[in-house]
């Protein structure tokens, strides 16, 4: 890895300034990943007074078990939802925007601010405006002849969480998908049109293919960001209700360790989700590498 | 610009038009919402214009909070929310940059090692190693308190990535340029790097102050002291309440009083945002 | 004021790359050194080296008859004046030049009264106030040499100062730099890859090619009798013809007969081909006019030998009457031929005997 072509001498000082991010890292992240790596080898009983070594045992466990399982499909499927939603919605205001001249730092400034509502307080906006008892869209949609309930529906409270998780995500693809398109050259789209393509044509053929960097950036992101930081939308709502039909690994992480207080499942579904963040961050890696190098 | 057909700019007023109701359409309920009386909410749906309380309601939780939830008043945990907040962006800014010089500008044994160290950081949300961090604040006794709050959350790969990047950007002339003026490491670092750095380290600030002001489950872990509960964390505590005994318009003045902060600094920093943004992620 | 003594200076890199070859040089007090060569030929390096900026790897620098090998740049009473300027963008021109003189500890009076005689000799004042990025590449171009005039050091070290600045302001400044060094008289090491810009400006020039010296002379000594093939070739412009000799030895009238042995190659200088048969001896060759280039006050012809494919480049004055594909004869003295041996590519008479008059 690189330095500058020329260096400071200094024997103690480099390491002195590392210090503090280094034993920061140390006590907070890599001495807890550890535990959490050992204790996934570990079962304790029920009053914590013995812990017996039962190797792999708990993730074998964790993978029979239908909770975790459906968790896992949860999980796939509101990551899905929501970067699928999130990402289309923020394509067509990007691609819209990116036609205004004078309106373009208007429109952006009105669309970029929920980047900074908490996942969390989104969460219970959202719930209040579903709520079914006074909520303005159950109201309108049982006009329409649907009786909306997340407290019962699993699909509903499904629906509600992945509206709340990308709802606040708008933000952050729209302004990447923004930057994406105007780093398009306009000759080429102008090119384009002299070869008779129709505006829509030009869309699909020329402007979406050069746009696929960012597409593939943003999947990534966006995979990652429902996986791990909607836990506020889950834990401020539905609590991974009803009937386990919202809940997600992070927010099941949470909920048999801390609440559960099942110390060798959790220590393993940590594990397990590790291995996924790592999976994911390589592939980001491998990505950000090709971008470079082209 | 290739052809601009009159009704095609219509429609894409339109479609924006209908976005930006969309994105604001919930927070505009929540206002409503937080104006109305007590009483509204019995009535069935949610009126749709604002009621009359507001002063009430935002004094009402400013001061006194939602006691029956078992929430302190929203003015101290919105100082909670920004002690917080400033000592996790000032904590994550301060050693990132130090780590980052330390990186691009000495040779020294290990320093590979180190770098990984740090940057695994990048892979480890805290998210997915809930109880085992938890654990290790515990038995340092920082639960509730500030430093719990704030410490645990500063490593950041991130920031020391970003500054990294950017120091290898700058000129290796100018270092060459105060090392022929006599400028030792943390004079270069403190005359020339750190007034160079000022834009990334305000349009990190953005970033990270926002990280900071909307952490929610580790304030909810480490937090059972009232006097330390932040806003975000807060709201859920009054929300659950809320449900069996509709406060609704004294939460969603919460709800817009924790909102407010992080969306004014987008708003009056948007350059800063968008570049803190971009150039993090890439 | 000082000397710079190079004494078998040697630069290797981690990866066993050697960019400096072992070079001795010795500049004198008060002297100004151009040291001269293609990119890559190690003369950055070498002045770097000096400035310590990069490490020696073996041999002696002296400054001032004092061993620096081991000192830090700023310990080593140089300054230097970077390509690229190398101002601090967020500081004042007054605070970029103030710099250097406040980490030495200078008190505030005496920071200003050099500051301001700097900039008045460099006719920057009015700027003092300013920012680099306000400022025109010709003003900061000026600024830098300010920077290392207030330090009044033992010796400046220039790293291709001008080669950012468009054409005009390039011949400006080389004046500038020239006049300001035969005021202060502080001796000076130039690098610059410009072989117009080399002459122009040195007391002395180092040709430097693959990380050693190919020739150290003064300009005139260096143009009038390349010591090899490689300093022939770089330095003069049109560059140098090189002509097999058993080529001329066809054409030649006895006069060849005289050379060193071991010659087989002889350069022309474009110049030294004339159109007009002189008294002196000389011989004749016949070309095909190819391209006629009319520059102005001078022409340059290129042809084709006859009776060979060898291209060739005729600089003469004015502009003489022929036409594209004329055959036409060329004249040149036997003074004007420099011998050579291809394969060790060096001179093969004495390149220290004076040029004939």
């Amino acid at each position: 890895m690189q330095t500058k072509r020329m260096t400071f001498p200094g024997r103690w000082l480099p390491y002195a300034l590392l210090a503090p991010q280094v034993i920061v890292t140390l006590i907070f992240f890599i001495w807890p990943a550890a535990q959490a790596l050992y204790q996934s080898l570990l079962r304790e009983d029920a009053f914590g007074l013995n812990t017996t070594f039962v190797g792999l045992e708990n993730f074998a466990r964790l993978f029979a078990d239908p909770y975790y399982l459906n968790a896992l499909s949860v999980t796939a499927i509101f990551a899905l939802g929501t970067t699928l939603l999130s990402m289309s919605m923020a394509l067509l205001l990007a691609v819209t925007v990116n036609r205004m001249l004078r309106s373009r730092n208007a429109y952006t400034t009105l669309l970029v601010w929920p980047y900074a509502i908490a996942p969390a307080i989104a969460g219970v906006l959202w719930w209040f405006i579903f709520n079914p008892s006074i909520g303005i869209v159950p109201y309108l949609l049982e006009m329409l002849g649907y009786r909306w309930n997340h407290r019962t529906s699993g699909a509903d409270a499904m629906a509600l969480v992945i509206i709340a998780a990308a709802w606040k995500q708008i933000a952050y693809n729209f302004l990447f998908f923004l930057a994406g398109l105007q780093s398009i050259p306009q000759s080429l789209i102008e090119a384009a049109a002299i070869d008779g393509a129709s505006p829509f044509k030009r869309f699909w053929t020329i402007v979406f293919p050069l746009l696929s960097p960012t597409t593939f950036f943003l999947m990534v992101v966006n995979v990652v960001y429902a996986m791990f930081d909607t836990f506020g939308v889950i834990h401020a709502t539905t609590q991974g209700g009803p009937s386990q039909a919202t809940n997600i690994l992070v927010y099941k992480v949470y909920a048999d360790g801390f609440v559960g207080m099942n110390l060798g499942s959790s220590a393993a579904q940590s594990v397990v989700l590790m291995t996924i963040v790592i999976a994911l961050t390589v592939v980001q890696f491998r990505y950000i590498e090709r971008r470079v190098n082209y | 610009m290739v052809e601009h057909r009159p009704w095609s700019h219509l429609v894409a007023h339109l479609i924006l038009i209908a976005g930006v109701a969309l994105v604001l359409f919930p927070v505009y309920i929540a206002i409503v919402a937080s104006t109305q009386g007590p009483g509204e909410f019995l009535r069935g749906t949610l009126p749709l214009v604002p009621g009359g309380h507001a002063l009430e309601n935002y004094r009402a939780m400013w001061e006194s909070g939602l006691s029956r939830a078992g929430a302190p008043p929203a003015g101290q945990m919105l100082v909670n929310s920004l002690v917080m907040a400033l000592a996790i962006t000032v904590g994550k800014l301060s050693i990132s940059l130090l780590s980052a010089f330390a990186i691009v500008y000495f040779r020294f044994p290990f320093r590979l090692f180190f770098f990984w160290v740090i940057f695994v950081t990048l892979m480890l949300p805290v998210e997915v190693r809930i109880i085992p961090t938890f654990q290790v604040v515990a038995d340092l006794g920082m639960l509730n308190s500030f430093a719990g709050l704030s410490i645990p959350l500063i490593a950041s790969a991130t920031a020391t990535f970003l500054f990294r990047q950017f120091f290898m950007t700058v000129p290796e002339e100018l270092l060459e340029a105060a090392r022929v003026d006599g400028a030792g490491p943390l004079k270069f670092f403190k005359d020339i790097l750190l007034p160079l750095s000022v834009t990334n380290i305000a349009a990190l600030f953005v970033i990270m102050f926002i990280y900071g002001w909307n952490q929610y489950l580790w304030p909810l872990l480490i937090t059972t002291d009232p006097d330390y509960y932040t806003i975000v964390m807060g709201i859920q505590r009054m929300t659950t309440a809320a449900d069996g005994d509709p406060q609704w318009h004294l939460v969603m003045a919460a709800v817009v009083m924790a909102a407010l902060p992080p969306v004014l600094v987008i708003l009056f920093m948007q350059r800063l945002f968008v570049k803190g943004l971009t150039e993090t992620e890439k | 004021m000082a000397s710079i003594k190079l004494a078998g200076l040697k630069k290797t890199y981690a990866g066993g790359v050697q960019a400096v070859k072992g070079i001795d040089l010795a500049v004198a007090d008060g002297e100004f050194v151009v040291l001269v060569g293609p990119s890559g030929c190690g003369k950055s390096t070498l002045l770097r080296m000096v400035a310590g900026l990069e490490t020696i790897s073996e041999g002696q620098l002296e400054i001032g008859g004092r061993r620096v090998n081991e000192l830090e740049p700023a310990q080593r009473d140089i300054a230097m004046v970077f390509q690229n300027y190398a101002l601090y963008p967020h500081m004042t021109v007054f605070d970029n030049l103030a710099y250097g003189l406040k980490n030495r500890g200078f008190k505030g009076d005496e920071i200003r009264r050099r500051v301001e005689e700097a900039a008045r000799m460099l006719e920057i004042e009015a700027f003092l106030p300013r920012k680099p990025r306000q400022l025109s590449g010709g003003q900061r171009q000026r600024v830098a040499m300010g920077r290392a005039l207030v330090r009044e050091p033992a010796a400046f070290l220039f790293d291709e100062p001008l080669s950012n600045l468009d054409a005009k302001l390039r011949v400006q400044m080389r004046v500038e730099i020239k006049q300001l060094q035969r005021r202060l008289k502080t001796t000076s090491l130039y690098v610059t890859h410009d072989q117009l810009e080399a002459m122009t400006l040195g007391d002395r020039l180092v040709v430097l090619n693959g990380g050693r010296i190919e020739q150290v002379g003064t300009p005139m000594e260096i143009y009038a009798r390349p010591a090899t093939l490689f300093v022939a070739t770089f330095i003069g412009s049109p560059a140098m013809n090189l002509v097999p000799l058993a080529y001329l030895r066809e054409r030649g009238n006895g006069l060849l007969g005289d050379l060193p042995e071991g010659t087989d190659l002889i350069g022309i200088r474009p110049d030294d081909l004339r159109l007009e048969a002189p008294e002196a001896p000389h011989l004749m060759v016949e070309a095909t006019l190819e391209l006629f280039e009319a520059a102005g006050a001078e022409s340059h012809l290129y042809v084709r030998l006859a009776g060979s494919d060898q291209p060739t480049v005729i600089r003469t004055a004015g502009q003489p009457p022929v036409a594209e594909g004329e055959m036409l004869r060329f004249y040149v003295t036997r003074d004007a031929l420099h011998p050579f041996h291809r394969e060790s590519g060096r001179r093969t008479d004495d390149p220290n005997r004076q040029a004939a008059a």
